[in-house]
């Protein structure tokens, strides 16, 4: 063995390769692989290597299958439960402050200086279309495009639209208590985004007001 | 030249503006003006100079490191790469194959330059010995070996790997890139579980990127997709983006490369 072994040092493969001459088992594959991601990554600025110990929908969420049916239902159910519904039922921001958050893609890389939910953009448009006039959006998530019109919100204060302001909330809160392997990030469960940024982005989507609603 | 494709991009975006149709005609314009005169064509010169070139505490070249089709061989291993060595035992993607050869040959330190940040010191010379090297398998359709049981254990992982969601954002590989017709942005992303093509995806990097006038490797290349997705730090040639490396080229495999490519 040589010196340059110890670039990427932690591969257990000598040892495996040693003693056995049958392939790996894929429970096997799945332990050798966290082993090899734990000796891969380093910390960073604010993104430490804890980053990489996995809630059980993120565990149950990594692989090219969908989880079993009762796994994804409970995924969903502590997900509902965790959500964190909006101090004294305010869910309504200003929708120009949502614009620009939805705008604002930076956060929470180990290039940022604060993991702090003021330090971080909505990153919406990197995957949603929502203002018709952005040409420059993503398409990883459905369109946005007349989000609250579509769904009847004339005004976010009747009471008839308090079902579809309290989902937004909950989606946006925690994604997964809608749909376990959802690819949208936690924003109110994560810490990413903020009670009044939240609200914001809620006025983007809501207000008849917002150009979304146009 | 950097400011001329800015003003060509601004040019084809606002021709574009009408609506999403004409905007991915006004990218496609971009790309095609991007396509005429890539400037990896410099770093190339620099990598053969380099290879060529007696260096190191043992004053010695790169000629006699075997990149896997035997010693001095260079045409055609890129497209092979990652696979097994047997004199490490380890399976290797190109640069942390280079460690080894710039350790053993030239008596350089691995580890100093797997520390060193992106476009200093040795990884300077990293960037045009990737692009001479990637560059003399241009053309060539990707052909990655699986005969050895370790190569076909790092698919294996590989896979894991790039669907292992995790970080404040709960993103993986597969979250951008395991659909087809997807797009952060304005930037298309290749679905990386299927083979995506001729010059995409694994089959386009490394590539000379305008937007920051530099050559970046895979292991580059990888690295920002981890910083974006939020990741901690990985380390250079470490073995996840090594098995990334393998799943991606295995998947790719019959695709032609285009490498040194050129983005934005």
């Amino acid at each position: 063995m040589k010196k340059t072994l110890l670039i990427g040092a932690g591969l257990a493969s000598a040892a495996l390769l040693a003693g056995c001459a049958n392939a790996p088992s894929p429970a096997e594959l799945d332990q050798q692989t966290l082993a090899m991601l734990k000796a891969s990554f380093r910390d960073q600025g604010i993104a430490k290597v804890d980053r990489l110990e996995q809630d059980l929908g993120q565990k149950a969420c990594s692989s090219d299958k969908p989880p079993a049916e009762s796994v994804a239902k409970q995924i969903e159910a502590e997900a509902l439960a965790s959500i964190k519904w909006p101090e004294g039922g305010r869910y309504i921001g200003d929708w120009r402050e949502g614009e620009k958050l939805a705008q604002n893609g930076r956060g929470m890389t180990w290039t940022d200086a604060s993991a702090e939910a003021k330090a971080n953009g909505a990153n919406c448009y990197n995957c949603h279309q929502i203002d018709k006039k952005e040409i420059s959006y993503g398409t990883i998530g459905p369109s946005l495009w007349n989000y609250g019109k579509t769904r009847g919100v004339k005004d976010v204060a009747d009471p008839a639209t308090a079902a579809i302001v309290q989902y937004t909330w909950g989606k946006m809160w925690n994604s997964k208590a809608y749909a376990a392997c959802s690819n949208m990030p936690r924003f109110g469960h994560a810490k990413l985004l903020n009670e009044d940024q939240l609200r914001h982005v809620m006025a983007l989507l809501l207000d008849p007001k917002s150009p979304v609603n146009q | 030249m950097r400011r001329l494709l800015a003003t060509s991009l601004l040019a084809a975006l606002s021709a574009a503006a009408f609506g999403q149709k004409s905007a991915a005609d006004g990218i496609a314009e971009y790309r095609a003006m991007l396509a005429d005169g890539n400037p990896a064509e410099l770093f190339e010169a620099k990598g053969e100079d380099l290879w060529k070139k007696k260096r190191g505490p043992k004053n010695a070249s790169l000629e006699q490191c075997d990149l896997g089709k035997g010693p001095g061989v260079v045409k055609g291993a890129w497209v092979e790469m990652p696979r097994y060595f047997a004199d490490t035992g380890r399976v290797q993607d190109l640069e942390s194959r280079l460690l080894t050869c710039m350790e053993t040959l030239q008596g350089l330190s691995a580890k100093e330059i797997a520390a060193t940040p992106f476009g200093k010191g040795e990884q300077a010379s990293m960037e045009g010995l990737v692009a001479w090297i990637s560059a003399e398998s241009r053309g060539k359709k990707l052909n990655l070996p699986q005969a050895h049981a370790e190569e076909r254990r790092m698919f294996e992982m590989g896979k894991r790997a790039f669907f292992f969601r995790g970080g404040p954002m709960d993103f993986s590989c597969a979250s951008c890139h395991g659909e087809e017709g997807k797009r952060i942005r304005l930037q298309d992303l290749p679905n990386l579980t299927k083979n995506p093509g001729d010059g995409i995806g694994f089959a386009a990097w490394p590539a000379y990127r305008v937007s920051s006038g530099e050559l970046w490797s895979m292991q580059r290349r990888l690295n920002d997709c981890y910083r974006q997705q939020r990741f901690p730090y990985p380390g250079y040639a470490s073995d996840v983006t090594i098995a990334l490396g393998v799943y991606m080229g295995v998947n790719a495999k019959g695709a032609e490369s285009i490498a040194p490519a050129i983005k934005r």
